[in-house]
């Protein structure tokens, strides 16, 4: 029993039409909404930076300048937990006289753990095959965009040696600290 | 009869639904040439999926989500409940035959013609589903929680960042936060078990829809006269799925189960990162891609590729364009496939990625043997069992810290050569008898094995063994003492040995404190503010060890006559913790497995 629509019946069914647009689509735009805003919650979140910490001794380092791995323990935040865990890890070598170099183990190609390998003069990555001097320096054919990351490190007076730990973006070509 | 009084009831079910037309149109669909073989791919790709839900839904009632719990919860499913194992293999292998059976479904669409107009959305909604599946083997992947996974996934969530502009905060989305962790797994596990299934079961509902709106794509010529769908290709249909699941199933006993590697672990290396193998080939690639361009090997190429694959309706359209659409198919796979074959030859020819995949096996071997120890898995999760066995770490601990002088049986204590001259004891079997009656033998007391290579070479002990313990009388004395001072380490290998050599032992310790005179430059039994050579009192027992390997220069050992010894719990090298993991190692202490009992 359908009647034809009365002249002026457009416009009002051009009303209709826009309210329930618009009705319908607010009921769901906000739980959605709701959603999003939960879920874009990570961009918030910073990274723990200036991690110092204690690895190790001077005199416990290779007088030849062969880098020895050391995990880096620090208090980790990981969402609702705080613990004292590993966060990462570093290669440290002694430099020229008392001086230590310090790298993040992490490749800054893709982001596995570079391992120092004697029989190749160097930290081989075991991904993509990056390989970087005991200095850091990338060697020709690696597919990393920069050098080994180097980490602030310094010798106290007792002879320790202190790092400050970060994690780097990968695959670029110059040092983003994660942020 | 029953089906004449049941009709009117069907009757009036079927005025309120319509069942018998739907019914009529989902099973008697025509099939113009018959029912063939190679129109079976589809229906074991909707098989396997459901294999993947129903396993998934299982799997899911007894997994949790978080970085202390994932590979715990895992492993128990694996090793605890009932037919876990068996579970999980059927999910990881459908898994890795689904991949094979979505290429063989495309390849089947593109040679037969059937993704040409007017069946493009019916292609578009296959080439989603590719995708979504290939994330769902993505996500999956971390969901375990152990090395294999994690770095695994750290590789593809970094490629991430490389997205210009973006990129890191997509990262940090994509992980939950800055780094990998608890909402890593709960935002992976969200995607893997909710956000794509259900994806995936609508564009399947949507891709069955178009497909019978424009009915099957017959391969030319028809050999056979046409059939229904209902059974003649329902039948074949089923035949396939049964190949499917007896594929799966077999895989899945001859391995016992998808493997689970160690915990995962930031601050341990792992050498053995590798994807999923039908990932293998966009792993390789990004190797050709040196600096910042490998933005184009990681995400411009697939992105393109895949691009590419959505505009082939339209060039399918021309003959040639349809060749060139099945030539790029073909190339690229071939391209996969020779990128595949040359990551898995590198790797089975590189010794180095050899031994750390047998170092992965052995470590996983080792949590699992300590998680399934009575003492269990402790709530900070099973990578502490890991970080804290004297079994697994000792070795690492001995190469770093002490085989630049020591040796453990001629070697670092992992088994590999030292290139710095030995120049302190071989540590093997410490203060057991066999040790102690080389250390008071004239003919090796000044041998490397000893102190050989250090400054107490010509040292006063030395003397004395070479001047005394040559005679026969003192020969033997000095079993019974070495008994006796071997006793004081209470070695977990020597236990039966004490307890039944009690008399010689007591003899021992009288001889050492009387006539043999060892108090004369050691205390033994009792304190000793006059003795100048290391306490004999619990030599080698745990207490011992960790105090003397924490400051050799103690009045209690060496004092000031410390030869190079680093004092590793006074000057903070090691702590407390990492010292007595050393001194575990060192005794043999470590949990072992009850052997299994032999028939």
């Amino acid at each position: 029993m359908q009647t034809e629509p009365a002249p002026g019946d457009d416009r009002r069914d051009f009303l209709k039409k826009s309210c329930a647009v618009c009705v319908g689509g607010a009921v769901g735009v906000v739980p959605a909404l709701a959603g999003i805003a939960v879920y874009l919650d990570p961009l918030r979140r910073k990274a723990d930076t200036g991690l110092l910490a204690r690895v190790t001794s001077l005199e416990s380092l290779p007088a030849d300048g062969t880098p020895v791995m050391f995990p880096i323990i620090a208090i980790r935040t990981d969402a609702w937990n705080k613990s004292i865990a590993p966060v990462g890890a570093v290669y440290v070598r002694r430099a020229k006289g008392d001086q230590v170099q310090a790298f993040n183990v992490t490749c800054p190609h893709a982001g596995c753990a570079v391992e120092f390998q004697p029989e190749k003069k160097g930290y081989f990555c075991p991904c993509h095959n990056s390989l970087f001097t005991p200095e850091g320096k990338r060697t020709d054919g690696s597919p990393s965009a920069r050098d080994l990351d180097s980490l602030k490190s310094e010798v106290r007076a007792n002879g320790e040696v202190w790092v400050q730990f970060q994690n780097f973006e990968t695959g670029k070509a110059h040092k983003v600290a994660v942020s | 009869m029953i089906s004449s009084r049941m009709k009117p009831l069907l009757d009036w079910i079927d005025s309120r639904t319509g069942y018998r037309k739907l019914t009529q149109e989902v099973l008697y669909e025509n099939i113009p040439g018959g029912a063939r073989w190679r129109y079976v791919w589809g229906s074991t790709l909707t098989f396997a999926f459901s294999i993947q839900v129903i396993t998934g839904i299982f799997l899911w009632m007894a997994y949790s989500a978080s970085a202390q719990t994932a590979w715990e919860s895992v492993f128990y499913i694996q090793f605890e409940m009932a037919g876990g194992w068996f579970l999980r293999g059927l999910h990881h292998y459908t898994a890795q035959v689904m991949t094979i059976l979505l290429a063989l479904h495309l390849l089947q669409v593109l040679i037969d013609g059937a993704y040409k107009a007017p069946r493009e959305f019916n292609f578009w909604s296959g080439l989603l589903l590719l995708q979504l599946t290939l994330a769902l083997s993505l996500t999956g992947y971390l969901l375990p929680w152990d090395q294999k996974g994690y770095w695994a996934t750290k590789v593809a969530t970094n490629i991430v960042s490389i997205v210009p502009f973006i990129g890191p905060d997509l990262q940090k989305l994509v992980v939950g936060g800055p780094d990998y962790g608890h909402h890593t797994l709960t935002r992976f596990l969200a995607l893997h078990a909710g956000v794509l299934p259900g994806l995936i079961i609508a564009l399947i509902g949507g891709h069955i829809y178009f497909f019978r709106r424009h009915g099957i794509h017959a391969k030319q010529p028809l050999k056979k006269p046409d059939a229904k769908f209902w059974p003649d290709q329902v039948l074949a249909d089923a035949i396939a799925c049964l190949g499917v699941l007896f594929t799966v199933v077999v895989l899945t006993l001859i391995t016992r189960g998808a493997e689970l590697a160690a915990p995962a672990d930031a601050a341990s290396q792992f050498s053995a990162a590798r994807p999923e193998w039908y990932f293998l080939f966009l792993f390789e690639l990004l190797k050709y891609f040196p600096g910042e361009s490998e933005i184009i090997g990681a995400i411009v190429l697939p992105g393109a590729a895949v691009g590419f694959m959505f505009l082939m309706p339209y060039l399918g359209q021309w003959k040639l364009g349809h060749r060139f659409n099945l030539a790029f198919v073909f190339g690229g796979l071939a391209g996969a496939g020779l990128l595949t074959w040359m990551a898995m030859k590198q790797d089975n020819n590189d010794p180095n990625f050899q031994r750390a995949l047998r170092d992965s096996h052995h470590q996983a071997a080792r949590v699992i043997e300590l998680a399934k120890a009575p003492s269990g898995i402790p709530i900070a999760g099973a990578a502490v069992l890991l970080r804290e066995d004297p079994y697994i770490q000792g070795p690492k601990l001995f190469a770093k810290h002490c085989a630049s002088c020591h040796r453990h049986g001629g070697h670092d204590g992992e088994g590999n050569p030292v290139k710095d001259p030995q120049s302190a004891a071989d540590l093997k079997g410490f203060a057991s008898r066999e040790w102690l009656a080389g250390l008071l033998d004239p003919a090796k007391v000044d041998s490397l094995h000893y102190f050989g290579g250090t400054k107490f070479k010509d040292g006063k002990m030395v003397k004395w063994v070479k001047k005394n313990a040559d005679e026969p009388k003192e020969q033997e004395q000095l079993k019974s003492i070495i008994a006796a001072l071997s006793a004081e380490a209470q070695l977990k290998s020597q236990r039966d040995a004490d307890a039944r050599d009690v008399d010689i032992i007591k003899q021992g310790v009288k001889l050492a404190r009387g006539d043999v005179a060892c108090t004369d430059c050691h205390a033994f039994g009792k304190p000793d503010p006059d003795a100048i050579a290391p306490d004999l009192t619990g030599y080698g027992s745990r207490a011992w060890l960790v105090r003397f390997i924490g400051n050799p220069e103690h009045a209690d050992f060496y004092g000031k006559r410390n030869d190079r010894m680093p004092l590793f719990g006074e000057k903070q090298i090691l702590d407390a913790k990492t010292i007595g993991i050393l001194a575990d190692w060192l005794r043999g202490e470590w949990y072992e497995a009850p052997k299994t009992a032999g028939k």
